[in-house]
């Protein structure tokens, strides 16, 4: 990890950034505003989610339109497993539900993985235009999936009437939670960095460039960017779980091609690619939202500016503004 | 005679109404430098495509270490040893050139799903990538992005990773395009000896290049060879200096 330890700009500036995104909600729980906590939780959440894109965006660069339905997927798997540990009703082959997180996660990871297995097995044959349709198609079948499933709630959603358990805390405290919250963003960082570091991540991030030169040193595009694929919705299906957590509830709107978009326009907000890029852009989305959606209903447009703005001129998105051009070793 | 470790035969490739190769044999035998020369859109390019799967024959039949590959894909190919550079280079632009070549060394090595080690600390690829780097002459620049090498550093580059895969043949697509004298001469150099490691297919405008290094030539015109031999027996060859090289020989 020496890369990663390095005093450069970039580090200063992630460092700064988690800090941040730290001290607000021990601040905020001092101060007695729990709304903030919730805020932060929810920038680390959405951070976390689209820090599993990432790996197939900013290192793949797959334009995956459908990672909303890794995200609901997990927010569902909270959801489900949670209505059946109060009912008691068995789930499958004879198995309980569960209101333990941990359970939660892991099961949100291997699901939302396998899922993204078989939706890139296909997707990925496709690139360019027929990649980013072909996973909006397979996103909008999940979602409609779930808005015809009245045994989960349907169009109006499932509620956890109480969030889940872990081991030793009082998750329903909402600095407890942000905390668990955090820590699962900085594992997942963690992760990208190692990845993006790693052999693996050097043949994802050269299929990105050059296809054609991967194949010809001997190593199969397809395989390097499945896996790739699969890694990345795991990883935002975790993120879907504790999303549901975080609102004790869970709709087919987590599933929706909104929530696709908004993953993506994080990532190229805070800049494509880069290690703290999600979380930047979580940011930077989440606090416009709450500073202009309290002021307008059409904060959505002054987004869509800024956006455009950042396509235009500032390709590296916010990070890369302020640490300047990402290098690649 | 020895067995040839490349073997092509009746080579078939058709865009729309153009025959792009019309019936293509040929052969590359243990040690030599095979030419391939041939005017402008000849199908010197698509032929390599072919050999090397980026593009698929229409018929005939391509073997390669004793094992047909005519089905098999690129990367399946390049792993059973065919190297090759692209007349056009092929490189990942954001990476090093030293990258780049990690890349080829991590394909070589065996898996890439090894997903937790860092690379730039991993000194049996950095090590194997360097010595790969100095054959060719791009020590000096091997930590630069290779989006910022000049053109001909890009073709060493190229090579460097072909090298790299411990490759059987070698199929060059003109490595002297945009080279410069200095530059032709000391890559003429190192081709001389680089074909003792393994053979090489040669694809080149560059005459004073090719009649310095070919064993043989084979002259392809409108996608079919029109003459194969040894550089006298081409020099000599009088369609072969109406179709092509004109004053040149
Ligand atoms: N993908 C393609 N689709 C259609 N036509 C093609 C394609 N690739 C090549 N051609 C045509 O096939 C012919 C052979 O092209 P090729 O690139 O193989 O020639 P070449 O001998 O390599 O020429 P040069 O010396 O200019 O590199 C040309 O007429 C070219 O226009
Ligand atoms: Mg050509």
């Amino acid at each position: 990890m020496r890369e990663i330890m390095i005093v450069t700009r970039e580090n200063l500036i992630n460092l700064i950034l988690a800090s941040l995104l730290l001290a607000v909600p021990f601040a905020a729980d001092a101060f007695g505003q729990p709304f903030y906590i919730t805020l932060a939780t929810r920038i680390a959440i959405l951070a976390l989610a689209a820090t599993g894109l990432n790996l197939a965006l900013g290192l793949g660069g797959l334009v995956s339109f459908g990672h909303a339905a890794f995200f609901g997927i997990g927010g569902y798997v909270a959801g489900i497993l949670a209505a059946h540990a109060f009912s008691g009703d068995p789930l499958v082959f004879g198995l309980p539900g569960s209101k333990q997180m941990w359970v939660i996660w892991i099961v949100a990871l291997i699901l939302s993985g396998l899922v993204g297995l078989a939706i890139g097995a296909i997707s990925l044959r496709t690139s360019g235009v027929y990649f980013i349709m072909i996973t909006l198609a397979f996103a909008q079948m999940v979602y409609y999936f779930a808005i015809s499933w009245p045994a989960y709630g349907g169009e109006d959603g499932l509620s956890i009437l109480v969030r889940n358990q872990f081991p030793g805390v009082n998750t329903m405290r909402p600095l407890t939670f942000f905390l668990i919250c955090y820590v699962i963003l900085l594992l997942a960082l963690a992760l990208f960095a190692l990845i993006r570091a790693s052999r693996f991540g050097t043949a994802l991030q050269a299929a990105r460039q050059n296809e054609v030169r991967v194949a010809t040193v001997g190593i199969q595009p397809y395989r390097i960017r499945l896996t790739g694929f699969a890694i990345s919705a795991a990883v935002t299906g975790l993120a879907g779980a504790l999303f549901a957590d975080l609102n004790r509830f869970v709709s087919p709107s987590m599933l929706s091609w909104h929530m696709s978009g908004e993953l993506i326009v994080l990532i190229i907000l805070g800049g494509t690619g880069r290690l703290f890029g999600p979380l930047a852009g979580a940011a930077l989305y989440v606090i416009f939202e709450y500073a202009l959606g309290g002021l307008t209903e059409r904060w959505q447009f002054f987004l869509g500016l800024i956006l455009l703005v950042v396509v235009l001129f500032a390709r590296g998105g916010l990070l890369g503004l302020l640490a300047g051009k990402a290098r690649h070793g | 005679m020895v067995e040839p470790v490349l073997q092509i035969s009746n080579l078939v490739k058709n865009f729309g109404a153009l025959r792009a190769t019309d019936g293509v044999t040929l052969d590359l035998r243990p040690g030599e430098i095979h030419a391939l020369i041939g005017p402008n859109g000849a199908g010197k390019s698509t032929l390599i495509h072919q050999i090397c799967g980026t593009l698929r024959q229409d018929s005939g039949t391509i073997r390669f270490a004793g094992q047909d590959i005519g089905s098999l894909g690129v990367a399946d190919r390049a792993r059973l040893g065919l190297g090759r550079t692209f007349q056009v280079s092929s490189i990942a632009p954001d990476f090093s050139g030293l990258r780049n070549v990690m890349l080829a060394v991590q394909a070589k090595q065996g898996s890439s799903f090894r997903f937790f080690k860092p690379v730039m600390r991993d000194r049996s690829l950095i090590d194997t990538a360097m010595a790969m780097l100095e054959r060719v002459g791009l020590t000096a620049r091997a930590r630069i992005p290779a989006a910022e090498l000049s053109h001909g550093e890009r073709r060493q580059l190229e090579i460097a990773m072909a090298l790299a895969l411990g490759s059987k043949a070698f199929l060059l697509d003109e490595p002297m395009a945009g080279m410069g004298p200095e530059g032709s001469k000391s890559l003429t150099r190192f081709l001389d000896t680089l074909r003792q490691e393994a053979p090489i297919l040669l694809v080149e405008h560059d005459m004073d290049a090719v009649f310095a290094l070919a064993d043989r030539i084979s002259v392809l015109v409108y996608g079919r060879i029109i003459a194969t031999g040894t550089v006298e027996e081409i020099r000599r060859d009088p369609t072969v200096r109406t179709a092509y090289l004109g004053d040149h020989a």
